[in-house]
């Protein structure tokens, strides 16, 4: 069975212990960053920075509030970025885990096509052209461990495990939430094996939070692609 | 903490006001949740909304250093709409005494006060206490009047007392809202209802104030008076800045206690029995525990650790070679600094800390540390106080001080103990081993300590203390933590037979009953009597499983100081009969078999009982002759809504902070804490109401950083998280200063200036007190020169005031005056 993360941004408190743990794991380097008015940084997602906690000031109903988004890729379950690079040893998805897997190969893509077929916008492109963004830490999940990222949080946010678990507690907590917050909703829950648990509107939390319904820079090629959905798979072989 | 970390899931109301919990303890918040997934209500009250904010059901904004105000307006709130658990109130708390007829409060003062002469020091003044005693019967015991309708009852001097705290007042004061004031009071004071519990979590947003203690007790009085004392999900809890604040707190950091919070004599406490006359309280109410009455037995244990078979009764147990501290004088973190700037100090050890970033006014503790002849800097790097000499504005060449560097090896690198807030003392074993040349703290402090006794061999004033020091917590030439942990824990020095049982010479002490004060037994620290014993090292003990009620106590898993006991004046959570208030999250209860409307025997259940004494009540109603009332710590035995001992009065006052925004406190013609303590050197500026500095500040820390940086200033993964030090500021201030969110912008107080960036935030927003409207802003305090390598994040403490609480001594960091300027 599949994995999927649960993430329930309604009891984040924006540590940034996963932000922290996500570097740690896959050491990745630290950004030279400034303080450009906010907590949130460094200011977006990078190709060294797989996982990046959102923040917004937002005033909703008479009420101020700080939304807090842990951002990261959504491991879709048809990804269009697998679509998009057609190329196994590029961009693969592990049968096992569900995880969508970028190789050192993302290098010979055309990674700005790749990039906007992104519907959360989430890879980034290196210096040295290959792509890069969070791999489920799909090392640890064959041995038995979670992600990073759930393995550090403190409040319950991050959830992990199979597919059918993560979406039972995803359902719960949905019923739970919209007792205090009638427009909590689940983010494209049937799509991805990232699923994100909002109180509010998701735009407010970030520009991307639920899918684009616009794919930039789909290449016609990739469209008949996701037409035939399955079937392009198969042809594949 | 009363309670401890994991029992805060018990609340169904938590409070988080002075602290940052979200933030600054954030697997705090793993409890937090687990009481709001079970209905509990979180409420934040913060001058700034934080992280924790964002979580809260409720949020209130209070200009900093008005806390007492604000929950002030809760007590009377609480008494006016007969919200107080009342059975309780009566039975455990010291509400029904009867006041003195000296004591009285008039304008802002207590009776009893004397202001102290221009110059004479830092203290402002001083109260004369004994004007506020309570009123005794013929055998020595309070007199009560249980009813509370005594007009000098404490329970209606507190009433008249805060009788001035209504609304529109605490409202003009604190800039918070009357109906945020109102919702908070509201959905606090439903934690009195019985099977109810409400809590607290602070920190040094309560501490670090000139009113700071008196804040706190604000709080234990609101605490008792809702019957939140000793029940789970309920207590007073101090959330400690660092992981084994508390141990060190507990083996006496402090200069004012030793170990065990026993006092430190005074040079007129004369010889051992002077000393111990004067620290062991007594009480004639047969109902009084009165635990300290065990004092000699804690003080000669403690003597007998110390100096071993050196201390007899012959020579007091050494008593004499101990350093008596003069009656009339503090030796606190600000007075150390202040003698080195007077260069009354030419020598230092700077161990495990970093003041020239750290502690308030830290300019006058760099020119401080200028004056010294010597410093010795132990710590895991070079910082900005080992390095001061060469620091923003330190010209090398004229800078007369020798510093050494003695690395120091990290927690995880040492085994031994930590005690976290909650009271548990957890072990650790050894991770990797300490890196090139550094060195535990304890192999340091042995070595050092042989080197001084072979100095004091040769020659040497008064040098019976160093000679006579045992000094053996090594094995094989290397410091043994198990060694220093059985000391701790304390010997049987002789054969001694206890209750029939004989306990041979070198045996570990079961517990701290079994001390005594005739040198037959020696304990390191009664407090830990029972961590380290023959059934061997209790905090390194794992175990998961809960104790019988369900709680949470896990009283298998490390230790907990007093003798395990998870939640302390857990007697308070059961009524005079002895069963719960709460049937459902009870602690104990007792299960002691009854006939005829009696107990018969005695059993208790659940958490270690505060004392194994029968209930006060038996099931019939009758009053009992061999109990004892629940806060055994209290000479009385009482919780104290009135507290006597306190140097600034037996309620809590609002005063304005030193430095304030406001040209009158609305309570009274006293403005400042009347006995604060203000340091007055020419580098112990402050200005209050002045247009220089309109703007209120506070300090605080962020969840990337810790204390003053040194461990995750070089960290790159946390630099990338909060890489600048940054002042928070509202749109408004902003718009007034015409300054950008981003920008780098100057923060100037009476003491120096700061170079920030701006954050403008809607988490900020301008107070309205009385008439006017009040900005605040915010710096954390995590920076200093020494790195990033560019020099320019410099500490928050550059700014903060020369002013501090009177029992304490602790620095109002958290509430003075300051201006934002555009760069």
């Amino acid at each position: 069975m599949t994995k999927s993360f649960f993430i329930d941004t309604t009891v984040c408190t924006a540590c940034r212990g996963c932000q922290v743990a996500c570097k740690q794991w896959h050491d990745l380097p630290a950004e030279a960053t400034v303080n450009t008015g906010s907590y949130q940084n460094p200011a977006d997602l990078s190709f060294s920075t797989y996982k990046l906690v959102k923040m917004n000031e937002t005033v909703i109903n008479n009420k101020l509030n700080w939304l807090f988004f842990p951002d990261q890729c959504r491991h879709c379950i048809d990804a269009p970025c697998l679509e998009t690079a057609f190329d196994p040893n590029a961009i693969y998805q592990d049968a096992a885990t569900g995880a969508i897997l970028y190789t050192a190969k993302t290098k010979g893509l055309d990674a700005d096509a790749i990039i906007g077929s992104c519907p959360y916008n989430i890879p980034r492109k290196g210096p040295d052209g290959s792509i890069s963004k969070c791999d489920m830490c799909n090392d640890r999940v064959h041995n038995g461990k979670k992600p990073a990222c759930v393995e550090t949080c403190p409040t319950g946010t991050m959830n992990f495990g199979d597919r059918e678990e993560m979406m039972a507690l995803a359902q719960k907590r949905l019923k739970t939430i919209q007792k205090k917050y009638p427009k909590a909703m689940l983010l494209n829950p049937g799509d991805v094996n990232v699923i994100y648990l909002t109180a509010h509107d998701p735009a407010l939390y970030a520009e991307y939070a639920v899918a684009s319904t616009e794919l930039k820079n789909m290449s016609r090629g990739v469209a008949i692609r996701k037409m035939m959905g399955p079937f392009a798979r198969l042809m594949k072989v | 903490m009363t309670n401890h970390w994991i029992d805060i899931k018990n609340s169904n109301c938590i409070l988080i006001m002075g602290s940052n919990a979200a933030e600054n303890h954030p697997i705090s918040f793993k409890y937090v949740t687990q009481a709001m997934e079970n209905g509990a209500k979180l409420i934040s009250v913060d001058p700034r909304f934080t992280r924790t904010s964002s979580k809260a059901d409720i949020y209130a904004a209070l200009r900093s250093g008005t806390d007492i105000a604000f929950l002030g307006g809760m007590i009377k709130y609480i008494l006016d709409n007969d919200l107080y658990n009342k059975e309780y109130t009566a039975a455990y708390t010291n509400a029904p005494f009867i006041v003195g007829k000296d004591f009285s409060f008039k304008d802002g003062l207590f009776s009893g006060y004397k202001g102290a002469e221009e110059g004479s020091g830092p203290s402002l003044g001083s109260y004369d206490k004994s004007k506020w005693a309570f009123e005794m019967d013929e055998n020595g015991v309070p007199k009560m009047d249980r009813s509370l309708t005594h007009e000098r009852s404490v329970f209606k001097l507190m009433k008249a007392h805060y009788k001035r705290y209504d609304l529109d007042k605490v409202s003009s004061v604190t800039g918070t809202p009357k109906e945020d004031l109102l919702e908070v009071y509201k959905t606090y004071a439903a934690s009195g209802a019985r099977g109810k519990a409400g809590t607290i979590m602070y920190a040094m947003g309560w501490t670090q104030h000139t009113v700071g203690t008196q804040i706190i007790r604000t709080m234990a009085m609101i605490q008792l008076l809702l019957g939140n004392m000793g029940v789970a999900g309920g207590g007073v809890n101090a959330l400690r800045g660092e992981s084994n604040v508390q141990g060190s707190t507990d083996h006496c950091l402090l200069w004012h206690i030793w170990p065990g919070y026993l006092k430190t004599p005074k040079a007129s406490n004369t010889s051992l029995d002077v000393y111990n006359t004067k620290w062991t309280p007594k009480s004639n109410d047969p109902l009084s525990a009165n635990w300290w009455q065990n004092y000699p037995k804690y003080s000669v244990s403690l003597l007998k650790s110390f100096f071993g078979e050196n201390a007899t009764a012959a020579n007091e147990f050494g008593y004499n070679w101990l350093p008596k501290v003069d009656d009339d004088k503090a030796y606190s973190w600000f007075d150390l600094f202040d003698a080195m700037y007077k260069e009354e100090i030419n020598g230092f050890f700077a161990w495990g800390q970093n003041p020239a970033c750290s502690g308030s006014n830290a300019g006058k503790i760099r020119k401080s540390l200028e004056k010294l002849d010597w410093m010795v800097n132990v710590n895991l790097f070079d910082n900005e106080t080992g390095s001061f000499w060469q620091g923003p504005g330190v010209d090398p060449s004229k800078v007369k001080t020798e510093v050494f560097m003695l690395p120091a090896s990290v927690s995880v690198e040492k085994e031994g103990s930590i005690t976290n807030s909650g009271r548990w003392m957890q072990w650790r074993y050894q991770g990797p081993k300490p890196m090139g040349n550094s060195r535990p703290d304890g192999d340091i402090i042995m070595h050092l300590g042989h080197l001084i006794k072979e100095e004091y061999k040769k020659d040497g004033k008064f040098a019976d203390p160093i000679k006579n020091l045992k000094w053996d917590y090594e094995t094989a030439g290397v410091y043994d933590p198990h060694k220093a942990a059985k000391e701790i824990n304390g010997y049987f020095i002789q054969d001694t037979e206890i209750k029939g049982t004989v306990y041979k010479k070198g045996t570990l002490v079961p517990s701290f009953a079994f001390l005594q004060a005739d040198g037959s037994t020696s304990s390191g620290n009664w407090l830990y009597c029972n961590s380290y014993t023959e059934k061997g090292n209790m905090s390194a003990r794992r175990s998961q499983k809960d104790a019988v009620n369900n709680i949470g106590l896990y009283p298998e898993f490390a230790w907990c100081w007093p003798v395990n006991r998870r939640i302390i004046y857990n007697r308070a959570s059961v009524d005079p009969k002895g069963q719960p208030w709460d049937e459902k999250n009870w602690v104990v209860r007792f299960e002691g078999e009854v006939k005829d409307g009696k107990y018969v025997t005695n059993k208790w259940t659940g958490d270690v009982p505060d004392g194994g004494w029968y209930p006060l009540e038996n099931p019939d109603g009758t009053k009992r002759t061999d109990a004892k009332s629940p806060f055994i710590m209290r000479k009385h035995g009482y919780g104290q809504i009135f507290g006597p001992g306190l140097a600034d009065g037996p309620f809590p006052e609002h005063y304005e902070p030193l430095e304030c925004p406001v040209e009158k406190n609305y309570f009274s013609s006293q403005m400042i804490n009347p006995t604060a303590v203000v340091y007055s050197t020419k580098d112990d500026q402050h200005a209050t109401c002045d247009p220089r500095f309109p703007f209120v500040g506070t300090t605080y820390r962020v969840t990337e950083h810790w204390q003053t940086g040194l461990m995750t200033r070089p960290q790159e993964w946390l630099m990338e998280l909060q890489p600048n030090v940054f002042v928070e500021m509202s749109e408004e201030l902003a718009k007034l200063r015409g300054i950008e969110n981003g920008e780098r912008v100057k923060v100037s107080s009476a003491r120096a200036s700061l170079d920030c960036i701006a954050v403008v935030t809607k988490r900020f927003k301008p107070f309205k007190i009385g008439y006017a409207t009040v900005h605040q802003v915010g710096i954390p305090w995590h920076y200093g020169w020494r790195w990033p390598a560019t020099g320019k994040e410099e500490s928050a403490n550059l700014l903060t005031p020369p002013a501090g609480d009177p029992n304490t001594r602790i620095p109002e960091t958290k509430a003075f005056m300051v201006n934002v300027t555009k760069l």
